[in-house]
């Protein structure tokens, strides 16, 4: 056996702002399948919160079950986690938001977890806009069952056994722009230079952001004829724009600004510099976000990139005007003001 | 950048640090994986090859090797290579031993050859050639062989016994020796039906320091090689109770620590430059301060002090380096008084010089302006075409294992002349590459990367060995210690391989290395690319592995500089675009079976 992560690291690491090198962002190491798209995804979540500088003990990594739900194991090591019950980790991140708003929550999810078992629950924290980072791993199959079809899986998508898919797949990103999702992206796990500003922004979202990124399942659907396999996401890849993601802290440089055509200033400071690729989208209209994927699909495409953001809604605990500190920092007398001020409320209701 | 030519045999062979450094190119990381398997007398061989006397620079060699392994450039201390080697020549089984070394006697082949000087220079050419059937005549003024290694390396650190037995299975190949034999005209050589003659003489002369009172104290003043030699022999069995040794480099270190051991117990080694530039190895310098000498660095000698026509001790000036743009040193006064130190008998140990009076001038060996001879750096053939040297009298002292990979060259050339063939007609090195995949998560080297820290060889007490100079100082690494220490080596010569055509990009090996090595990006030339990385290559005598274009547009690049060979990569990879290959490596020798260039 020799599957041990040697404890060496490269002597020059980088530090970031907080004094952390990379090391302190790593989980364990991976157990899932070699080249399995999710340790990309993984290792870009790990590279977003390491280049923002966010202390690894203010991440909360939520999930389910699946492939998946079981990447949070190998990122962030140091961070908070919940691995839920199949599909409930939309229930269970809305509950934990709910107590400790401080985290950055960042929920990791599977095309199982998320549009079949789990998706009478994920709508829902769509439309309540939590405030957090939800992934789904896509891969149009059920790679821990052994590769059977899932509910993303495309019309005439071919599984590695050779039987091709005929029910209509669930446009997960199509969905949550349909539900109001405030922040939608789509990539690539092969595409690291798109997907980790795309996370970076998600991050900084305040509000529901939503990514669906393709990550080809190498062991059941990465043959000829899977729509989801490496090669043909590649060949049918088509993005909205190029993404940039400029943090607040940096003044967007005069090569962005002439580089960019549009830009979506996030509620932090912090930049979003696309350079179009489609036509007559606009990051900031959903009627454009809807059509232009519309399009893709016509097309036969993959739209890649930013669809769409809104940074002028209203989160969970905006709507709700809950206690904007964390229930664990509040004193008992607070949490429970007693039986007199119960006894006032019951008054004022009668 | 042009993708790299992974080919060319010197690419992977830069890989392997230590190899790469040594200049007999040992394959280090194949003996001390022997050694790990308990394969004590395989690893023994795997270094009598390359190095020709395993036991002796187990104990002695001055180990580019160690500076250079890649150890070094994650943590700080170098697997201990030197110290392994001795393991090897400690555990081996004397009788298998026998089954390897070739035994002759040898089919001849009507040559003769005269070997002049029996140190490690000529006893490797003997080796090499004896097989071959060559007629081998070795002089030597001494009445052994081993030339230094007998005469200038004490017994603490180098028994006579191992020496002996090093040189034995080289002596028994059927040479011929004449021993006592000064040779002191090499026209009288060249005279006799010699087809070849190899000089292997070494720097034979210790440099003098000329100060006041040298000449009226020379009583107690001595040359340190000479008197080290006269140690050896028994000439000399005692030295005064104060003892000066001036000089910082190994003779200085065997002079002092001798010292200690011939009744020298107030004994000083006074060196002009800062201790950290002495030339001393750094473990040398340990040893001798181990055994209570001082070393006094920015000191230069003024003169000899005599009191009633007997040395008393030696003034010195106090100086501190000054360095100028180009870093070079200048040692300027600092104008604080003078310093005398005591001393009964004084050792001069500041270096060493060639010196050919037996060199007949005008018999056709051209000298240069050093009094060195004309000698070509590759054939190592000197200007009269059948003469040949190497060693320490061919470019001036180096070390033991210099002198032995300058042997095997010069017994290529004279195997080459004695055919007639051109002396450029030398033959590539043997190398390969075979895949070390034995299974999922199994290879069949030890790829798991162990955190321990260099193990310390246990010394004897010095109050046994500062009484009796023939009693060892190192004890050896014991089995289970040797074990863990082999276990340290990271294993450089399995190469990560990569094959372009294989990959599909899926960016796990990048994520995956421990030590951010790889990184997929778009090619540049190779400063900028140096950049790019992950973590940018700062390293520039570290090589970067380029591959194709990939289908994407990027290229894979990955710095050699501190990968691990942990085998993540490979292990991580779906199409085993990655895969860890042994590579091996071996120098042509004379009588190697190898391609040709």
């Amino acid at each position: 056996m020799s599957y041990v992560r040697p404890q060496f690291r490269h002597p020059n690491l980088l530090k970031n702002e907080v004094g952390y090198t990379s090391k302190e962002y790593e989980g364990s190491l991976s157990t899932l399948c070699a080249g399995c798209g999710h340790d990309s995804i993984g290792a870009a979540i790990m590279q977003a919160c390491f280049e923002m500088s966010i202390e690894p003990h203010r991440v909360a990594k939520m999930s389910g079950i699946g492939c998946s739900s079981k990447t949070p194991a190998y990122f962030l090591g140091k961070s908070h986690g919940f691995n839920s019950v199949h599909g409930r980790m939309p229930s269970v991140s809305t509950g934990a938001y709910l107590a400790n708003r401080d985290l950055v929550y960042i929920g990791v999810s599977g095309d199982g977890d998320t549009a079949s078992i789990g998706m009478g629950q994920f709508v829902h924290a769509v439309r309540r806009n939590l405030n957090m980072v939800y992934i789904v791993m896509n891969n149009g199959c059920y790679g821990l069952t052994k590769g059977q079809d899932s509910a993303t899986a495309d019309v005439g998508s071919k599984s590695k056994a050779g039987s091709v898919n005929q029910f209509e797949p669930i446009d997960l990103a199509g969905l949550v722009l349909e539900l109001g999702g405030t922040f939608v992206g789509q990539s690539f796990s092969g595409d690291r230079s798109q997907l980790l500003p795309l996370i970076k922004a998600a991050i900084a979202h305040k509000g529901f952001a939503f990514l669906n990124v393709i990550s080809p399942c190498v062991t059941f659907n990465n043959n000829v004829g899977s729509t989801k396999s490496y090669d043909y996401v590649r060949e049918h890849v088509a993005a909205t724009a190029t993404v940039d993601f400029v943090p607040m802290m940096k003044t967007i440089s005069a090569d962005y600004a002439e580089g960019a055509d549009a830009k979506v200033t996030m509620h932090d400071g912090s930049v979003i510099a696309l350079k179009k690729l489609a036509k007559d989208w606009d990051p900031n209209n959903r009627l454009s976000a809807i059509t232009a994927l519309h399009n893709a699909r016509t097309d036969g495409k993959v739209l890649t990139g930013l669809l769409y953001a809104n940074e002028t809604s209203n989160e969970l605990h905006d709507i709700l005007n809950t206690t904007p500190t964390p229930l664990n920092s509040l004193g008992q007398d607070v949490l429970c003001p007693g039986n007199e001020k119960l006894a006032e409320i019951n008054n004022a209701l009668r | 950048m042009e993708p790299t030519n992974t080919a060319d045999p010197e690419y992977y062979h830069k890989v392997v640090d230590c190899q790469y450094a040594c200049p007999a190119h040992t394959p280090v990381p194949e003996y001390i994986r022997l050694i790990a398997a308990q394969k004590y007398t395989e690893a023994y061989i795997v270094n009598w090859e390359s190095n020709v006397f395993p036991g002796v620079l187990g104990r002695t060699c001055d180990r580019p090797c160690e500076p250079a392994c890649r150890r070094v450039r994650v943590e700080t201390e170098p697997v201990a290579i030197c110290r392994l080697k001795r393991v090897a020549a400690d555990m081996k089984e004397m009788d298998a031993v026998a089954d390897y070394i070739p035994q002759g006697p040898f089919p001849q082949n009507g040559k003769k050859i005269a070997l002049i000087g029996g140190g490690p220079a000529s006893l490797t050419v003997a080796r090499d050639l004896a097989p071959l059937g060559y007629e081998l005549h070795l002089y030597d003024e001494q009445p052994a062989g081993g030339g230094m290694m007998l005469t200038q390396i004490p017994s603490f650190r180098l028994p006579i016994t191992v020496l002996q037995e090093e040189v034995g299975y080289i002596l028994n190949m059927g040479i011929h020796t004449q021993f006592n034999h000064y040779v002191d005209s090499l026209k009288e050589m060249l005279e006799k039906d010699y087809d070849a003659v190899f000089v292997g003489t070494g720097a034979p002369r210790g440099r003098n320091l000329e100060v006041p009172g040298r000449d009226e104290a020379t009583k107690n003043i001595h040359i340190g090689i000479d008197w080290l030699q006269s140690v050896a022999f028994e000439h000399v069995t005692k030295i005064g109770r104060k003892v000066i040794v001036l000089g910082g480099g190994n003779t200085a270190m065997d002079c002092c620590r001798t010292s200690r051991r011939m009744g020298g117990d107030e004994v000083k080694v006074v060196v002009r430059s800062p201790f950290d530039e002495m030339k001393a190895s750094p473990w040398e310098k340990e040893d001798a301060q181990h055994e209570d000498i001082p070393i006094i660095d920015n000191h230069v000698p003024k003169s000899f002090e005599l009191k009633d026509g007997k040395l008393i001790g030696m003034i010195f000036e106090k100086v501190s380096p000054v360095y100028d743009d180009n870093g070079k040193r200048k040692l300027v006064p600092t104008g604080e008084p003078d310093v005398f130190f005591e001393a009964d008998d004084v050792l001069i140990a500041i270096g060493q010089e060639n010196s050919f009076p037996w060199i007949e001038r005008g018999i056709g060996i051209e000298f240069d302006k050093w009094e060195m001879p004309s000698v070509d750096k590759v054939t190592y053939q000197s200007s009269i075409p059948k003469v040949f040297f190497g060693g320490d009298s061919a470019f001036g002292p180096t070390n033991i294992i210099t002198a032995v990979a300058q042997g095997h060259q010069a017994a290529v050339s004279i195997d080459l002349f004695c055919k007639g063939e051109p002396l450029a007609n030398r033959l590539h090195p043997a190398t390969n590459l075979i895949s070390t995949k034995m299974g999922i998560h199994e290879w069949s080297y030890d790829s798991v990367v162990t955190i321990d820290e260099r193990f310390k060889v246990p010394h004897a007490d010095k109050k046994i060995t500062l009484k009796d100079r023939k009693v060892e100082v190192e004890l050896g690494y014991e089995a289970a210690m040797a074990f863990k220490e082999a276990e340290r080596c990271l294993n450089c010569d399995v190469q990560t391989v990569f094959e372009t055509s294989r990959c599909i990009e899926c960016d796990a090996c990048m994520d995956v290395c421990p030590t951010q090595c790889i990184t997929f990006t778009i090619n540049a030339d190779e400063d900028e690319l140096r950049m790019k990385l992950i973590v940018p290559a700062m390293n520039r005598t570290q090589d970067l592995l380029v591959s194709d274009l990939l289908p994407t547009g990027r290229v894979m690049v990955k710095d050699e500089d501190v990968c691990v060979h942990c085998g993540l990569c490979a292990e991580r990879c779906p199409t085993a675009a990655w895969d860890m290959q042994l590579f091996s490596y071996y120098t042509a020798n004379a009588g190697s079976q190898n391609v040709h260039a």
